[in-house]
């Protein structure tokens, strides 16, 4: 077995650290040079997450982003850009309220209809892009924007009242419809404050299935080759082509689950408000935590935070953007520190096996001497 | 080794987050600012924003006037609160619980998309009155809906249109192609028909839900009515809430006339640069209905159910604040009898395109 390495350990917390500690510090220089005190907000919003209805709301938002944030990383584990979560997210949700609202079934097989719905269409979706980059050599840069795009109109044409969306009367919403309660996902009350969605735990549960597939499955040693060297693992006899559809396919089913923390425990509908962007701050978060499932947990909690605590921010008389600008600046932050880090590990790494060779030579000469 | 430092961290992980959901003490953002000990016994009003938020010149600054209006005249304090990009259901029951946990009364939703949360925050507030403007669908002893006939006040604004054209095309520029502003489309349209059979409709939707953009993005707005200049209009309609200060900024640059919507868009100060071109706006009167519900919740009897504000309540209509409108005796007078028409039932707009 390895030996634990406490240096790289110590590597890998700093960056995300060194890049939250910049974010922060170019927050206020950005607060500051507009004019606004650049303390107050900050405590404000540090005062917000102290309060039990906004940690709710974190929590669960968590969640959400949690599951984005895995799809994402799983495409980045193998060089896969997958910016279509959004897109796959948000058709997964509406098709799975479709089928949810068609069917009922018994409590749990309820649940498990929808969840699986989602998870297919998430994947077929994600699909398309990855057949397109196997077969075609199509860039899923590319392919998976354009698909998001695809999937607005899609939604928008499906949910129209004369094909499958339902307008309440006397509301100028549209819906898919409500899902019977036995498609209700139990939450866990927290009393006056609200309730944590039941599908929250099971996002959280998804990382430890995440980290075993990709670390202890030789279907995750192949992927992890496959995005470090594409020639060298083809060397190894892993089919390329054969792993990126599969790691679409399965980034995909993970981006339909991120949906259902939302449907199952709170809207039980698809409408029009259904939440846009998931996927997006996904891709920051996969980024931040550095597609490990640790690394992304927090990431997502931290996201979540800036979100929820920021949006009381106008009623103290800021600009809730500062949480926009702050969520942008670390983005950046996290690009540049994590290069920073890496070129300095392995300078030292350099320096440490010149250090080593340098004593082998050393200990070599005292034995020539001793000779 | 690797394999239980890995194992470990996961567990603390799952630890911390149960530690962060339940050991956090029970204290709620309201409990901060428990408002009426603080504010000396001042009554308050609040409301929730619609996306764009104050400052879009248009709906949401019509339901701000009311606020500010109520503010002026009943001596209350006046709270408000922004929705977040993309944000979903339960932070729209956040906002609207803190809001009346905090002691406003009445709490207004400004838009259609808080009807989800207030069908579940009303029933927890007995007390509370809920405005809610734009939907009919949630009702409860404590839920005033306001509904405008906005078709209403567009078939005015068709019969404008149609007068004021010189080619004979105007042109429509929707935010979001939601059933809402189907509306605002359909009585446009019906209204420049009305008036001359031979004029073309350009219509356009600037964003498809759930993509708002349309509603706050003037960039869109000033794209597609570019458009629709360049194919002929020379009048364009946009219901597009900020987004439509882009078209009407557009059709301001090309000399064209604009038809502003929600607020009197002449009068607003954020397009005064442009207001000689804004030949006229669809009033919805968000303003007056935010602070009758105010006013009625202040004089101890609150308004329940459905408040329907159409033309002959003035709840929509055409605004005149343009000079050069005024001067336009024949098309002042074409607007007069179809707004009669309507009032007198002789014409029924439609709803939908």
């Amino acid at each position: 077995m390895k030996k634990f390495d406490k240096d790289r350990l110590l590597l890998a917390i700093a960056g995300p650290l060194l890049a939250l500690v910049s974010a922060f510090v170019l927050t206020m220089i950005v607060l500051a040079a507009t004019g606004i005190n650049p303390i107050e907000p900050l405590r404000i919003m540090v005062e917000n997450g102290g309060y039990e209805d906004v940690q709710i709301l974190i929590v669960n938002q968590a969640g959400t982003y949690y599951l984005a944030a895995l799809a994402v990383a799983i495409g980045f584990r193998m060089n896969l850009f997958n910016i279509g979560v959004d897109g796959q997210y948000r058709l997964a949700a509406m098709i799975s309220a479709l089928v949810g609202t068609a069917v009922t079934l018994p409590g749990p097989l309820h649940i498990l209809v929808i969840v699986v719905v989602a998870m297919l269409t998430g994947a077929f979706w994600s699909g398309i892009a990855g057949v397109l980059k196997a077969k075609r050599g199509v860039s899923e840069v590319v392919s998976t924007i354009m698909l998001n795009a695809i999937a607005t109109s899609l939604i928008a044409w499906l949910i129209l009242p004369k094909n499958l969306g339902v307008q309440v009367e006397g509301s100028n919403d549209l819906t898919t419809g409500e899902i019977a309660e036995s498609g209700w996902f139990p939450a866990v009350s927290m009393g006056d404050s609200g309730e944590i969605y039941g599908f929250t735990f099971i996002a959280f549960a998804l990382g430890v299935v995440y980290w075993f597939v990709l670390n202890r499955t030789r279907f995750g040693f192949d992927l992890r080759a496959s995005g470090a060297s594409e020639s060298a693992a083809a060397a190894s006899g892993v089919d390329s082509k054969k792993m990126i559809i599969t790691a679409m396919l399965i980034s995909g089913a993970v981006a339909g689950l991120s949906g259902m923390p939302v449907l199952l425990g709170e809207t039980h509908t698809y409408n029009l408000g259904f939440p846009v962007g998931v996927g997006f701050t996904g891709i920051t978060i996969a980024l931040l935590g550095r597609n490990s499932p640790i690394g992304i947990f927090f990431a997502a909690l931290l996201m979540a935070f800036i979100d929820k605590a920021s949006a009381g921010l106008d009623t103290e008389g800021y600009a809730r953007e500062i949480g926009t600008i702050m969520k942008g600046l670390i983005v950046i932050a996290v690009v540049v520190s994590y290069e920073l880090i890496r070129r300095y590990g392995i300078r030292r790494q350099q320096q440490k096996v010149g250090e080593e060779l340098a004593a082998g030579h050393a200990m070599k000469t005292e034995k020539e001497a001793a000779a | 080794m690797r394999r239980i430092t890995r194992i470990a961290t996961v567990g603390i992980a799952s630890a911390a987050l149960a530690l962060s959901a339940t050991a956090c003490g029970g204290k709620k953002s309201s409990d901060a600012a428990a408002s009426p000990s603080e504010s000396g016994g001042q009554k308050s009003a609040a409301i929730a924003y619609d996306i764009g938020g104050r400052g879009d010149q248009s709906f949401n600054d019509a339901a701000y006037a009311g606020l500010k209006k109520a503010e002026t005249d009943l001596k209350i304090k006046g709270a408000e609160a922004e929705p977040t990009d993309g944000e979903g259901e339960a932070d729209k029951v956040q906002r609207l619980t803190e809001l009346a946990r905090k002691g406003n009364n009445p709490v207004i939703g400004v838009g259609f998309a808080y009807a989800p949360a207030i069908k579940k925050v009303a029933p927890k507030f007995p007390n509370t009155t809920f405005g809610i403007i734009d939907d009919t669908s949630v009702t409860g002893p404590n839920v005033a809906n306001m509904v405008f006939n906005e078709e209403q006040g567009s078939y005015l604004a068709g019969v404008a249109a149609a007068k004021a054209s010189k080619t004979g095309t105007v042109g429509f520029i929707g935010g979001v192609e939601v059933p809402l502003i189907k509306k605002f489309e359909a009585g446009f349209a019906q209204g420049v028909k009305d008036t001359n059979p031979n004029a073309k409709v350009l219509s356009a939707y600037l964003t498809q839900p759930p993509n708002f953009d349309g509603f706050a993005k003037p960039d869109l707005g000033k794209a597609a009515a570019q458009g629709q200049l360049d194919a002929g209009a020379d009048v364009i309609y946009a219901a597009a809430g900020l987004a439509g200060s882009g078209a009407i900024e557009a059709a301001s640059t090309k000399g064209k006339w604009a038809i502003g919507v929600d607020s009197d868009q002449y009068n607003q100060a954020g397009l005064a640069k442009y207001k000689d071109s804004i030949l006229t706006s669809v009033t919805k009167d968000v303003s007056d209905s935010v602070f009758n519900l105010i006013k009625s919740v202040e004089d101890g009897k609150p308004t329940t159910g459905e408040i329907r504000y159409g033309l002959d309540k003035d709840g929509v209509g055409l605004a005149d604040s343009n000079p050069k409108y005024k001067e336009m005796t024949d098309l002042i007078a074409a607007v007069e009898k179809a707004k009669a028409d309507i009032i007198a039932k002789k014409i029924t707009v439609k709803t939908a395109p």
